[in-house]
């Protein structure tokens, strides 16, 4: 029921923005192959040859921020599709059992909110070798119990509504039940928080990266490249300050298009 | 009222037990042998063993854990071992850094959020609107290490209006020394008069406390709007409106009020999101807080002081959950039954 009217300004610029880095992380790599240093031109300023100048080595920067979408992106929809995938899971068990295997779930997921994802990601990490997965498995780690907490209240409510009740009479099975009626119909918030969520997802794994827990030399990866770069800021500003922006536009399309999107879909807001 | 107080605190305990043992875990996990690193590379068998011993690493797992909470709960923290101190005293010391630089941000944050998102909701969907999401939602997007090394960048290294790093001018140490209270060294200069240290240090705490701020404003802007705009749809601001009250006179007399709990709500959640974002900033600005103590345990693989530090900041944000829900409780009997 998304009407384009309901969407406004904002979530629109989110939208082209996000579909304007989505198709230079698909489509560009294509055409262009991963830049190779070449250490005569290393640190060119912004020009001609180079739209974004050059890095230590001599690596396109606009090159390796194009491919840094694409590291972004997939570390964004790894983490997303696995936390949902646990978090759902349990959530609708709790949301439609009830009674003390409800109270376990629950508590378990305060445990982990109690932990901000970055910690528990940094604590973590420093238990994994640093890599692209590490910073999946981890910030997966500490985003799941939110995902349990929304499904879960939705399927509590749902589970006790009549058409539920009147399957259960007709002698459907539990898991039918719950695959064909809870699931489908609890779905809907999870889905506009994934798209909020994105956004954290994706400042998360740059702060890790930045760390030095995330990716690896030579991979291009924005928070990486960022901390290879520090030094450099006040005399080359071009090798750190485009990969911040990167992170910026990317986090900025996606909250703003979850935003939209969270409106657009509010009950309250369609009766209004 | 006495009912949910019981109920609550009783989820908090369960909580804080939850997470000593998730902490316990993932220390057990952490790869470094604390045994090794205490006894050193080239410790022979018999060294490992007694450092071993030394450390309750030889007992079974269950009855570690035990000793954990025991020692726990007599605030012995282990020794660090990259300080080679209490684990408990190195976080006294670094905590109030940290406390100071997320406190500045949190007030600043506040005093920048509130006005911006009662303006949004005055000139709602007109241009002020617009403007203050659009800010709003830059502010919450931005990478926190990279706009702190950006302005770091310009504001102290290209135009030099502010320190680089550090929490005070270290030459104040021998010319006018802090007599230490609290830690927290903007409050104790003020105290103790101590100007000079006073003016050092709130010069230094701009710029990070600006950066960690940016989130929270963000927040604080965006759900101020949202709420102010559903409170004065409401019946009593309706009334107001009928009585001849000008639009700016009924969000700021009439609807502001309900909405200040929400946002104070807000704000005890944030502060402890803010204390691991201050992380990142302290380590840029070389703040001598939380962060670079964490910062520097992770690099030396220093078991009990990331344990510390965790446990720290998770009960930290289990005390300021416990804080919001009791303040709804009492505000709101309704959220008493939830």
């Amino acid at each position: 029921m998304i009407r384009t009217s309901r969407f406004d300004l904002l979530a629109r610029i989110g939208a082209a923005v996000l579909a304007a880095i989505i198709l230079a992380a698909v489509v560009m790599p294509l055409f262009v192959p991963p830049d190779d240093p070449h250490p005569v031109d290393a640190l060119l300023p912004p020009g001609a040859g180079h739209l974004f100048g050059t890095d230590q080595v001599g690596r396109d920067v606009f090159n390796r921020v194009l491919y840094g979408a694409r590291t972004s992106l997939t570390i964004a929809l790894a983490v997303l599709v696995l936390a949902a995938l646990v978090g759902v899971t349990l959530g609708v068990l709790a949301g439609y059992s009830g009674g003390w295997i409800r109270d376990v779930i629950m508590r378990v997921t305060d445990v982990f909110l109690a932990f901000p994802a970055l910690l528990l990601a940094l604590a973590l990490a420093a238990v994994l070798q640093p890599s692209v997965t590490t910073v999946i498995v981890a910030i997966a780690a500490t985003w799941w119990p939110w995902y349990t907490r929304l499904t879960a209240s939705v399927a509590a409510s749902v589970a006790r509504r009549g058409y539920v009740d009147a399957a259960r009479c007709l002698g459907v099975r539990t898991p039918a039940i719950v695959f064909r009626h809870v699931l489908p119909n609890s779905i809907t918030p999870v889905l506009v928080q994934l798209s909020l969520d994105a956004g954290g997802v994706i400042l998360t794994a740059a702060a890790l990266s930045y760390l030095g827990l995330g990716a690896q030399e030579p991979a291009a990866e924005w928070g990486l490249m960022i901390e290879q770069g520090e030094s450099l800021f006040t005399t080359k500003w071009w090798v750190v300050t485009l990969p911040g922006l990167a992170i910026l536009l990317t986090a900025f399309a996606f909250n703003s298009l979850g935003e939209g999107l969270r409106a657009a879909l509010d009950p309250r807001r369609l009766t209004r | 009222m006495a009912r949910y107080l019981a109920r609550r605190l009783g989820q908090a305990v369960l909580v804080v037990f939850g997470v000593v043992a998730l902490t316990f875990v993932i220390m057990r996990l952490l790869p470094g042998d604390p045994a090794i690193a205490y006894a050193g590379p080239k410790a022979s068998a018999a060294d490992l063993a007694a450092a071993r011993a030394r450390f309750g690493l030889d007992a079974p797992i269950p009855v570690q854990l035990w000793n954990y909470v025991r020692d726990l709960a007599a605030g012995d923290l282990g020794t660090s071992l990259h300080t080679r101190q209490p684990v408990a005293d190195d976080l006294t010391l670094a905590f109030p850094a940290s406390l100071e630089l997320v406190g500045a941000a949190l007030i600043f944050a506040v005093a920048v959020g509130l006005p911006l998102g009662v303006l949004a909701a005055r000139y709602k969907t007109r241009f002020p609107d617009f403007t203050v999401r659009l800010s709003s939602m830059l502010a919450v997007s931005v990478p926190v290490f990279w706009l702190a090394l950006a302005v770091r960048t310009l504001f102290s290294s290209v135009l030099g209006w502010f320190p680089v790093a550090g929490e005070y001018d270290a030459a104040l140490d021998s010319t006018s020394p802090l007599h230490v209270y609290t830690n927290i060294t903007a409050v104790d200069a003020l105290f103790t008069g101590n100007w000079p240290m006073l003016g050092s240090t709130l010069h230094h705490l701009v710029l990070p406390a600006l950066v960690v701020a940016a989130y929270p404003a963000g927040v604080i802007a965006q759900l101020t709007r949202a709420a102010l705009i559903e409170e004065s749809a409401q019946d009593h601001a309706r009334m107001a409106r009928a009585l001849g009250f000008g639009e700016t006179a009924v969000l700021t007399r009439f609807s502001l009020r309900p909405v200040l709990n929400p946002v104070l709500s807000l704000i005890a959640l944030v502060f402890a999101y803010s204390i691991v974002n201050g992380f990142l900033v302290e380590a840029v600005f070389n703040w001598p807080g939380l962060g670079r103590y964490a910062a520097d345990s992770i690099r030396t693989l220093d078991t009990p002081a990331i344990a510390g530090v965790t446990l720290l900041v998770a009960l930290l944000y289990v005390l300021a959950n416990l804080i919001v829900d009791l303040l709804q409780g009492v505000v709101d009997p309704r959220a008493r039954t939830r």
